[in-house]
């Protein structure tokens, strides 16, 4: 099976948790350095991804636009600012969701089934993926705020819980120039780690810097161009457990959504402990 | 419901086949006397196996569960053949359960009697409120445990983390390894001979091979039981 049929399998076990939006973060298909492969969000069903390709083709350069319901993957010959700003400027209507070497992001509002068959999940690989199931509490139910959030090239960031600062660190960060699209708690956090990772700290030293910036609850899983991290804050009422194999290694909130990998009965377990950084990365092969 | 006798007697229950909720309705339908011995196959992370169980029935269960397994439980002893999710044993009344591997956080919550083994280590919070459960953990407990305990005991044998005891009312912690910290209200409390006796007592229903005189025993210095506004910042 491939790497997107065992994430819609962990999906679909925890679609009861969050019925309400579900997401996608794959890393795969890493592009030649110089490229930037990025991810669109059109709101319209009907949206003339046709003009976009040729537009982008003609702009700066594009490989083939792949259509996935309402996203599309497109690789640019040019880097993630540029196209980014061409893209906002031409066609403001678009979101960008993920730009960056290997990451594609999808998510919508609706059914976490749903989400896993309308874009048709079972058929993607790649090297490693975070999905998430929402449950909104903070903020609406869109597609704007479901998860992940792309935190900058090739990263992005799934929550389970809820800040309590996030208005007033809004407003800061945006004096720091990072632009928000919602009302929502966890794009603060992505925008806060955007912010401290642009500011030259390493993912480690951006994610410890929640403990002290970030006030609420939070069991936080970021993923890297080559592997992933987790945090809990420190009071951890937000569930978490990790798994490992000699084949993989995996995250979840709870141990049903492991269940379903081949192995996990033979798998080593355990709970990351709060406030902890853990990382991993894929050894190049 | 697809139920296989297998001698002597065990009642097998095969998660991957059988609802959840049919399980669970069979363990409620027994008489209050049946001694019968059943066996759980691939819970698989499930919730509420085996919940509220009034009968001293043996249940073993072949595998990792999720939350709340053998909440409320009364009589029967319960022993999960893996990990245990949140809350595990929450509010149990009477009888034992047993975890081989480890438990999440909120282990034995608001216990009212019967006695909790976990084999492993047990996550935050293990012990919030009990009222009168005994839990024993042959490993580690993480932070907060013991938070507002008012009766029965909790013994960790390996280490505790941040805030045990905080608010406690009147459980007996007994502790092997180091406490990272004690929450407000709670003091280490020297050992008297019926609390040695009682340890000792616990330790060998739960076959954990230490002596009592390896503890150090913690409870409430009863500081916080009545107002008073040289406390408030321990509220």
């Amino acid at each position: 099976m491939a790497l997107g049929g065992h994430l819609a399998e962990m999906l679909l076990q925890l679609g009861d948790r969050g019925p309400d939006s579900a997401g996608l973060a794959i890393y795969r298909d890493r592009v030649p350095s110089g490229s930037t492969k990025v991810t669109l969000h059109s709101a319209d069903p009907r949206q003339d991804w046709d003009r976009v390709h040729s537009a982008l083709d003609a702009g700066m350069g594009a490989g083939a636009l792949e259509v996935r319901a309402s996203h599309a993957v497109v690789v640019v010959d040019t880097d993630a600012e540029t196209a980014t700003s061409w893209l906002s400027e031409r066609f403001p209507e678009l979101r960008v969701m993920s730009a960056g070497e290997a990451i594609e992001i999808y998510k919508e509002a609706g059914l976490p089934r749903e989400f896993v068959e309308r874009f048709d999940l079972a058929s993607m690989s790649g090297t490693h993926g975070l999905g998430h199931t929402r449950m909104a509490t903070e903020s609406k139910v869109t597609t704007d705020g479901s998860h992940p959030f792309s935190t900058g090239l090739d990263l992005c960031l799934v929550h389970n819980g809820s800040l309590s600062n996030h208005n007033r660190l809004r407003e800061q960060l945006r004096a720091e120039g990072i632009e928000f699209q919602t009302l929502n708690d966890t794009e603060v956090a992505a925008g806060y780690l955007t912010w401290r990772l642009r500011e030259g700290a390493s993912l480690e030293a951006a994610l410890e810097g929640c403990l002290e910036d970030l006030d609420g609850f939070y069991t936080f899983a970021v993923g890297t161009v080559d592997g992933f991290a987790v945090l809990r804050d420190p009071i951890a009422c937000k569930p978490a457990v990790m798994a490992e194999t000699d084949e993989w290694v995996a995250m979840a909130s709870e141990y049903r959504a492991i269940a379903v990998l081949p192995g996990a009965d033979d798998a080593r377990m355990w709970e990351p402990e709060p406030g902890t950084v853990y990382s991993w990365e894929r050894q190049p092969v | 419901m697809a139920m296989v006798e297998s001698a002597p007697a065990v009642i097998e229950v095969d998660l991957a086949v059988t609802p959840l909720r049919e399980l669970n309705a069979a363990l409620h339908r027994v008489s209050g006397d049946d001694r019968g011995s059943w066996r759980v196959l691939n819970p698989r992370g499930a919730h509420a196996v085996a919940v509220g169980v009034d009968a001293p029935l043996e249940i073993d269960v072949e595998g990792h569960v999720g939350y709340y397994c053998a909440g409320m439980n009364k009589q029967a002893t319960v022993r999960v053949h893996g990990n245990a999710g949140v809350g595990l044993a929450e509010n149990m009344m009477s009888g034992t359960v047993v975890v081989e591997g480890n438990a999440s956080q909120s282990a034995g919550a608001t216990g009212r009697g019967g006695l909790l083994v976990v084999r492993g280590s047990a996550a935050a919070r293990c012990g919030i409120s009990m009222k009168g459960v005994d839990i024993v953990v042959h490993g580690s407990v993480g932070h907060m445990s013991a938070f507002m305990a008012q009766k029965g005991c909790l013994v960790v044998c390996g280490d505790a983390g941040e805030a045990l005891g905080d608010s406690i009312y009147e459980s007996h912690l007994y502790v092997r390894g180091s406490v990272a910290g004690l929450g407000a209200d709670c003091i280490e409390k020297e050992m008297g001979e019926h609390h040695v006796a009682e340890l000792s007592d616990l330790l060998e229903r739960a076959e954990a091979g230490f002596e009592a005189s390896e503890f150090r025993r913690y409870g409430s210095a009863r500081t916080l039981y009545n107002f008073d506004v040289d406390n408030a910042g321990a509220y």
